[in-house]
């Protein structure tokens, strides 16, 4: 893959979020407010310092004007992308590479989504006029496939799948309730897991993500410019992305046991970060668990565990605070919420606090702080399918080289 | 020789039993049972499948394409043009409508009989009627195909026309403003003695057209607007035998109903037989056949008696909501937009013909076709394949209780079809609990939903029932 990279180029000085809940009283311009305000402050600087702004947004309103608006930004460059669910994730890619690029010194990625105010359940894309011929099922139907398959390719017990799957929201619930910021800040049972009503296939209510209304934000500059505003700053050591070609829909040898477009993107930023042995240099990750199950395959696609094993790894505690690598210590996206363009950014927030120190001693992660070796964090984004998605991998460390 | 060559019908999977109809609405039952058309069905989607039923039969290509219903989808445009996509006829065949009568129905055949070319006669009707009416219990849903052409060594005559003969009348039996979902009917004692005579001399002059005596005739089948008329009717004709009209299990199918008859003379008739179709309606028309030898090898469609003895039920509850009798409550999703109709235009060969592109060189199937090939390296290196009459499997599957649908739950499989190619598609007419890894399927033309009155039609899989 011809990708270089700009490992250690860039630095995260200053970051910033919302809760993610529903926020009846907030609108999109509010979210963007508060998020943007949490991280001029955050880095220590005035608005008027950053120059150039990414602008995730997957439905909360088109061009860069929907943030130049509300924050009033005098004559600032501000471009808005999307990405499906990995948009947020998407404007500090850009905003990297801009910075790097030398035409900017500081810029800032801000991702914000108003999910809550469509009066339906889920998540709800409006998709371009068409022949009426795409097929019209929720994403949990989706990967309710995949739960089955991987049943039966690895021989796993159902029940035993059913249990590590319930495990994965426990986990996450746990982490979330530890978190002031996250929309579900109460803890799960695996029987309450289990037992919710079904939304599709096997999957239930509990093996969702929240749907909530949020918004985070980074500021960066290059990263020989960071202690001028920051003494201990993340540096960007990967940043890598895959469109899926939508071959998985299409091709009958694709049997939803795994993500081939997340395993290429691993791969390429392992490669970018220098990164042989995931385990054993990541001390947390903050993956994209729209549904329990999706965060099972990850944890293989990722690397982290072999083929057929994640939910074993995952019900002997290797993943949990305490455990080899720490996933989704924020509560992710099943007890954070998931405002589509803001989560990627959240995950970084987390990262920010985990990896400098800064989170709170309840959920903070053991292996950053038992572990010298292991300096990173890594944070993921999916937006699709099974069969047809985008990835994104980003890893963050607090060391340079 | 000029006759039928080919014909189909579609009677729908569902059947109302008429004694849920009494315990709903607290009245005593009737007997037996009736044809429901899914939700997404309409009587173009129905006249589909019965003309792709009629076509496996027949190398035949028809240059005229006829569809009659007396609730069409649509008014001001042609329907029978969707019907011409889905079957992928030649751009110069013509698809046009007939009038929004049963007796439409009945001219086509002789429009048909005294024409040249090769014509496909179809016609299809969803009957409704007000809650507990006679209309609703004793109406049916269903389609037929006929197709009608010049005896030619790949195309033999397989039932050949062999007299016609009408009577017009001008008299108010039944009625219905367009629009309204369902017929007024006014007097069927009345009816029944105004269409008898009419239909005697109709059939007494048809069968001298065809040089035979009524005696003659093996076999008369009797089409009229209410299976009561068409009792009384086939009571005076005073012929052998008058075939069962299915009354008691499918229902009276409205423009349907004089394919649906003729398609089962024909299946119940022997090689040398001579039979007649007596449509009673808004006058009379009778049309005699000579049943030919070739109908003795011939590999015919599925016949009407077998579908009439398959299907499953289906509640009143939920009968009424597929009629929209009763406002059902919606997923809290929202609904879908309706479709361009430019792109659909673009894409009629997917979207109606569920045309698959192959790639030259490596031999794989797309649904929905791509241009570029699945390694990214030749662009328009690609034939085309129709899909539509190809079985798949299902891989994998899935229930969506959350997804709009008209009629939740959606479930949904993923089905790799013989031959190379997959697809994810919705599933219909079955129940969740019947669908398994491995089942084998087969597409059908659906209607999968209306916006703005406009039909969304494409493709779902129903499992093959065998």
């Amino acid at each position: 893959m011809a990708s270089h990279g700009i490992k250690d180029q860039i630095a995260i000085i200053g970051v910033g979020c919302t809760r993610f809940v529903e926020h009846w009283d907030a609108g999109l311009d509010d979210l963007i407010i508060t998020a943007a305000d949490a991280a001029y402050a955050s880095a220590g600087i005035d608005k008027a310092d950053v120059d150039a702004y990414w602008f995730g947004t997957a439905q909360g309103g088109m061009s860069g004007i929907t943030m130049a608006r509300p924050l009033q930004l005098q004559n600032k460059p501000v471009t808005r992308v999307e990405n499906y669910c990995a948009t947020g994730s998407e404007a500090l890619r850009q905003a990297a590479y801009a910075v790097a690029s030398g035409a900017y010194d500081v810029a800032m990625a801000l991702g914000a989504e108003k999910t809550k105010d469509s009066g339906f359940q889920g998540l709800n894309a409006a998709p371009p006029p068409n022949d009426g011929t795409a097929r019209s099922l929720t994403a949990a139907a989706m990967y309710s496939m995949v739960a089955p398959a991987y049943c039966e390719k690895f021989g796993v017990d159902a029940a035993d799948m059913r249990h590590a799957m319930a495990r994965v929201a426990e986990k996450n619930h746990h982490n979330g309730a530890r978190n002031p910021l996250a929309q579900f800040q109460r803890e799960v049972s695996i029987d309450t897991v289990c037992a919710s009503p079904k939304v599709a296939g096997d999957l239930g209510v509990y093996d969702c993500a929240g749907v909530a209304d949020g918004a985070a934000a980074v500021i960066i500059c290059r990263a020989e410019d960071a202690h001028k505003y920051c003494d201990n700053p993340l540096y960007i050591k990967a940043l890598s992305f895959v469109a899926g070609n939508g071959s998985g829909l299409t091709d009958p040898d694709y049997d939803y046991t795994t993500f081939p477009e997340i395993a290429a993107c691993a791969q390429d930023a392992y490669t970018q970060a220098g990164i042989t042995d995931p385990s054993a240099s990541i001390a947390m990750a903050e993956v994209h668990d729209c549904f329990t199950v999706t965060e099972l395959v990850l944890m293989e696609d990722l690397g982290f565990s072999e083929r057929g094993t994640a939910w074993k790894d995952m019900l002997d505690g290797r993943f949990d605070l305490e455990g080899e690598v720490a996933v989704n210590p924020d509560g992710g996206l099943k007890s954070f919420g998931h405002p589509v363009g803001a989560s990627g950014l959240r995950m970084v927030y987390e990262a920010w606090l985990q990896l400098r120190g800064k989170a709170p001693d309840e959920r903070r992660v053991a292996a950053a702080h038992r572990d010298p070796a292991k300096t990173l964090a890594l944070t993921h984004n999916l937006g699709g399918y099974p069969g047809e998605m985008v990835s994104f991998i980003a890893i963050v460390g607090t060391e340079l080289g | 020789m000029r006759g039928i060559i080919a014909w189909g019908t579609y009677l729908p999977f569902r059947r109302l039993d008429r004694a849920d109809i009494g315990k709903v609405l607290g009245r005593s039952g009737g007997r037996g049972s009736r044809t429901v058309a899914s939700f997404d069905e309409d009587p173009t989607t129905m006249a589909v499948e019965a003309a792709r039923s009629a076509m496996r039969t027949t190398p035949a290509s028809p240059d005229l394409v006829l569809f009659c219903s007396v609730n069409p989808a649509y008014a001001d445009r042609t329907n029978a043009t969707a019907i011409h996509a889905a079957l992928r006829l030649g751009d110069t065949a013509i698809a046009a409508d007939l009038g929004l009568s049963t007796r439409s129905a009945v001219a086509g055949v002789l429009l048909a009989s005294c024409g040249h070319g090769t014509t496909l006669v179809t016609a299809a009707d969803i009957r409704v009627g007000l809650a507990g009416s006679a209309e609703e219990a004793s109406g049916g849903d269903a389609a037929s195909a006929l197709i009608i052409g010049d005896e030619s060594p790949d195309t033999p005559v397989l039932a050949e026309i062999m007299g016609t003969a009408s009577r017009t009348a001008e008299f108010i039996d039944r009625w219905r403003t367009p629009g309204d979902t369902h017929s007024k009917i006014w007097d069927e004692k009345f009816s029944g003695v105004t269409l008898v005579p009419l239909a005697v001399a109709a059939l007494t002059d048809a069968c001298a057209a065809a040089d035979i005596t009524p005696a003659e005739l093996i076999a008369v089948a009797v089409s009229a607007p209410t299976a009561r008329m068409a009792k009384t009717v086939g009571g005076k004709l005073g012929v052998a035998h008058v075939v069962d009209d299915f009354a008691a299990v499918v229902g009276q199918c409205g423009a349907a109903q004089p394919g649906l008859m003729l398609a089962h003379l024909i299946e119940q008739a022997s090689p040398g037989d001579v039979v007649a179709l007596v449509s009673a309606c808004d006058g009379a028309d009778a049309v005699v056949f000579r049943v030919t030898d070739a109908a003795a090898g011939h590999d015919g469609a599925p016949t009407v008696a077998a579908q009439a003895a398959g299907g499953a039920p289906i509640s009143y509850g939920r009968f009424l909501a597929w009629r929209g009798t009763i406002a059902v409550d919606p997923p809290r999703r929202p609904e879908p937009q309706r479709v361009s109709s430019t792109a659909a235009a673009r894409n009629t060969d997917w979207k109606y013909g569920f045309v698959a592109s192959v790639d030259e060189q490596t031999g794989a199937v797309h649904l929905p076709p791509l241009r570029v090939s699945a390694d990214g390296e030749r662009t328009d290196a690609m034939t085309v394949r129709p899909m539509a009459d190809i079985g798949a499997t299902i891989a994998t599957f899935t229930v969506d209780h959350v997804a709009y649908s008209p009629s939740p739950p959606i479930v949904f499989a993923v089905v790799d079809f013989d031959g190379g190619g997959r697809l994810p598609v919705e599933l219909c007419d079955c129940d969740a609990d019947e669908v398994k890894i491995g089942a084998r399927v087969e597409m059908t033309f659906r209607r999968l939903h209306a916006i703005d009155g406009m039909p969304n039609y494409f493709w779902k899989a129903r499992l093959a029932r065998g």
